[in-house]
């Protein structure tokens, strides 16, 4: 299932570091913590994955490694080391030689992803030349050569069509396209098959994986879907409320979920060999950024939760084989 | 640059395309029609010399506030001037205003609102210059700033210019708010293309549709309000023939001579008429909602 090899993370360098990010939005009602302490580590040749619900800030994480949230209104804090240079600390201009070139995108609208009123050949070769000095005879013929990498057929008339003459799954293909065209070490793929139906779905999820073995690239992909996950990921990191609740390896998750989170979202999942009645579902509402109080921010809607929950946050803790988690009910078991 | 042309090639080769040009304009007979009516209007503009019959400038006081004859075609001035010469050779006045404004305030227009759309601290500064501009009626401020320069056509069409900008910097602000949230700008934005590039390359010509409508809507009201200039006497000077000036001119004989008010009041009211044609028929044309209905 997993290609690369699992077992050498721990000794390996990571290819781009978070470390202890804050996301914070300052708006006229207050604060708005989006991404509050988020730490990961992304290896080359593998697949990260970011799951969650509807605005636990995965996307703004995402973004934020790019600083593609604009400041103000977000303030960020924390490090995001990549070959050891903290990207929150880079001036602009080296940004902006990073984006696209050494971290790429792909965003999760391929309707909307791309300009109108350009061939996706130019845009292709807009992108090369911004990074790489070439001419605009070799910049087509570089965009040519990607198209074929992402299968897109028939790509000598494709590459003088407009967006709105492609399909869903080949805009996907060529923003795909758009973001590997200057090999970067790192793919984040911001929910790149929710737009898509099913079919499209497994077809550009298998060329993302093919691609991250080829170029031997690291990938973050964002989802909320656990399918995605189990199919496409080396390791997984569950995120709820701007916080990271649990990560560890993508086998380990789902055959041992730890947090009551995960555990939920796994429940809340239609299975296949079991005929079940009704899915079970996570009573209540992700609690708005702005009302989240001290306690751990689960507290609300998980069946597990104390006294002590609702007063002092969970740290993570390793619960041994790179399995980490915040959770009392968890960690005080364990104990 | 190979590539565009080979898509225009393309194009061309295409049968389907051009039946579907035809059938487009046919569609939108009041594009056509505009179209038609404003190029006759600048050919008669620019073939002046030749069209025009006699010296516009020449004074006949033998000749004085005849009706239109063979000789005359529309009559004479109260100096004897050729009305028809006069009002061709008008044309030129009213049409290069009409176009240097559209032209003028579009490009100012769009790098006000530009900056405006994308530059919070500038939004605050420049949006309140053009409130305070568009609190002024723009012929009142045309006059105030035709009284402080000396008459010439170019001051004319910089003091028509500047009350128009706003109406510009206004559509281009809005759309820039809207198309900066596109996701394809913020996509530019994450491979790293810089934001004077992201502006032209990616922002601009997905305003264009829009901006050409507006820009005919300038340029019809241009010509209205460079005629009303010269009518009130702070328009181009005196000695350059234009619609303006001579209905200027000709108010004082309208019980007697009314044609020659009568001439370039209606070639005024058609350039004006075709202009505007032609923006409604671009605004169906380039509305994809609209043309969505083929």
């Amino acid at each position: 299932m997993t290609f690369a090899p699992n077992n050498t993370q721990s000794n390996k360098e990571p290819l781009l570091e978070v470390v202890n990010l804050k996301t914070w939005f300052d708006t006229l009602a207050g604060t708005v913590r989006s991404v509050d302490g988020v730490s990961y580590q992304v290896y080359a040749g593998q697949t990260l994955g970011i799951v969650g619900e509807s605005g636990c800030g995965k996307s703004v994480t995402a973004l934020s490694i790019l600083r593609l949230v604009p400041t103000p209104p977000a303030r960020h804090s924390g490090q995001i080391l990549f070959h050891k240079q903290n990207l929150l600390e880079l001036p602009e201009r080296d940004m902006r030689a990073i984006r696209g070139n050494q971290i790429s995108m792909v965003f999760q609208e391929p309707m909307t992803s791309l300009n109108p009123v350009m061939s996706i050949g130019a845009q292709i070769a807009e992108t090369i030349r911004l990074h790489q000095k070439m001419t605009q005879h070799q910049a087509i013929k570089r965009s040519l050569e990607m198209l074929r990498l992402v299968q897109i057929p028939e790509p000598e008339r494709r590459i003088n069509e407009y967006p709105h003459q492609l399909s869903g799954g080949m805009r996907q293909r060529v923003m795909i396209a758009l973001a590997l065209v200057c090999n970067p070490q790192i793919l984040i793929a911001d929910e790149p098959t929710t737009a898509l139906d099913v079919t499209i779905q497994a077809q550009i999820l298998a060329l993302i994986k093919r691609l991250r073995i080829e170029l031997g690239m690291g990938v973050i992909l964002i989802t909320h879907d656990l399918g995605v996950v189990a199919e496409s990921c080396d390791r997984v990191a569950v995120m709820y409320a701007g916080k990271k609740v649990e990560e560890a390896s993508v086998i380990d998750l789902f055959d041992q979920p730890l947090h009551p989170y995960t555990k939920a979202l796994m429940s809340s999942m239609p299975s296949m060999n079991k005929h079940s009645k009704r899915l079970p579902e996570i009573p209540g509402m992700v609690p708005s950024p702005k009302e989240l109080g001290k306690g751990c921010a689960f507290f609300a809607r998980c069946s597990h939760s104390t006294l002590k929950c609702e007063q002092e946050t969970p740290l993570l803790t390793d619960m041994g084989s790179d399995h980490v988690v915040a959770c009392f009910a968890v960690t005080e078991e364990h104990v | 640059m190979n590539q565009k042309i080979s898509i225009a090639a393309d194009l061309a080769l295409e049968p389907e395309y051009r039946v579907h040009n035809f059938r487009w304009l046919r569609k939108n007979p009041t594009l056509a029609v505009g179209s038609v009516m404003l190029i006759a209007m600048i050919v008669i503009a620019v073939a002046a010399p030749w069209i025009a019959t006699h010296d516009p400038l020449e004074i006949d006081p033998m000749v004085r506030m005849q009706g239109p004859s063979t000789e005359h075609h529309f009559g004479t001035d109260a100096q004897g001037r050729d009305v028809f010469s006069r009002a061709v050779w008008g044309g030129r006045v009213s049409l290069t205003v009409g176009l240097s404004v559209a032209l003028l305030a579009s490009v100012i227009g769009i790098g006000l609102g530009l900056i405006a759309g994308f530059f919070q601290w500038a939004d605050g500064l420049i949006m309140r210059v053009m409130d305070g501009l568009m609190a002024i009626p723009g012929i009142l401020l045309a006059i105030a700033l035709m009284a402080v320069t000396r008459a010439s056509l170019l001051t004319v069409i910089v003091a028509i210019t500047v009350p128009e900008i706003p109406r510009v910097v206004r559509l281009v602000r809005s759309l820039s708010l809207t198309l900066r949230e596109q996701l394809y700008v913020q996509a530019a934005h994450s491979v790293g293309t810089q934001l004077p590039v992201i502006l032209i390359r990616h922002v601009l010509p997905n305003m264009m549709a829009p901006l050409i409508v507006q820009g005919s809507f300038v340029a019809a009201s241009a010509v209205l309000i460079e005629a009303s200039l010269s009518f009130l006497g702070v328009g181009v000077p005196a000695t350059i023939p234009s619609w303006g000036n001579m209905m200027a001119e000709g108010r004082n004989f309208v019980a007697v001579a009314f044609h020659i008010i009568l001439y370039p009041g209606l070639l005024l009211a058609f350039t004006v008429l075709s202009i505007n044609l032609i923006g409604d028929g671009l605004r169906d044309a380039l509305d994809p909602r609209l043309s969505r209905q083929l």
